[in-house]
């Protein structure tokens, strides 16, 4: 067996601006549970030993370090915790196909304004919302994980662009707190 | 431009790739005679008024959707979801 180095998806420190800081989240597992047609019984049998069950769409809920998180029809990731063994859907290892980042900071909302064609205030957007949708030009799982905290997944291809464009963003937002001052 | 995606909600424009019309969703049988197959692949209508296209959720669900639209008055009256129409 060929010895292959584990790397994480971002390596960089965490960026604080604005108010606002960037920094990498690393999630640990993350699975897909695609679940089968007539399959949604056997599955929520399956969650409720984790404490959780199938997400409504544009949810996510959280028990201990299980996650689970709607992202399509018929569709969670799993994440945090090795999945038990599930009926009535079928299941994917997704752990190295995602990068995670998180934004967290009163300016968090006004941040990701500037990449994402959706409204994220608390009211239209509260914790426990889940979307899928674009951070500028890519495909994300958005999810708001406290009133001014948000993680973001990416494709870990996409990782280091994700980390340049919210980057950007922070300069942008300093920079314009600097002229208000 | 905004669409309702049945799942998404509320999502800009951008968010979708558009395909065309619906008549994609309606495939001759392999043996249908040839006249049949070239309306499918190449003889569309160009309503003015109702039509019916195909959009793909590409940064949202990635979902096919069904749009139901005015051409006339850009109205927008139904969203649906292709794989549930589908799994009728
Ligand atoms: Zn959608």
């Amino acid at each position: 067996m060929p010895e292959l180095i584990a790397k994480a998806a971002l390596e960089q420190a965490p960026l604080t601006k604005a108010g606002v800081t960037l920094a990498a989240v690393e999630i640990g597992p993350i699975t897909s549970v695609a679940v089968l047609p007539g399959g949604a019984k056997a599955v929520a049998k399956a969650l409720k030993p984790l404490g959780l069950s199938f997400p409504a769409p544009n949810t996510w809920a959280a028990k201990g370090a299980a996650r689970i998180v709607w992202t399509g029809r018929d569709q969670a990731f799993l994440m945090g915790v090795v999945p038990p063994t599930l009926d009535g859907v079928a299941v994917t290892d997704q752990s190295d196909g995602w990068a995670g980042l998180s934004l967290s900071g009163p300016g968090a909302e006004a941040a990701l304004a500037r990449l994402v064609a959706l409204d994220l205030r608390a009211a239209a957007f509260p914790i426990g919302s889940a979307a899928r949708v674009g951070l500028n030009h890519m495909s994300m799982v958005l999810l708001r994980v406290a009133e001014e905290a948000f993680e973001i997944y990416v494709f870990r291809s996409m990782a280091r662009t994700a980390w340049h464009e919210l980057a950007e963003v922070l300069d942008r937002l300093e920079a314009r707190a600097a002229l208000k001052a | 431009m905004r669409l309702k995606c049945p799942l998404c909600g509320d999502r800009d424009r951008r968010e979708f790739y558009y395909s065309g019309t619906d008549d994609y969703l309606n495939r001759p049988a392999a043996d249908a005679p040839l006249s049949a197959w070239d309306d499918h692949l190449h003889n569309r209508t160009n309503p003015a008024g109702l039509t019916r296209d195909l959009w793909y959720h590409e940064q949202g669900c990635a979902q096919w959707l069904a749009v139901t639209r005015n051409t006339i008055t850009h109205e927008i009256m139904a969203v649906d979801l292709v794989a549930k129409e589908r799994a009728k």
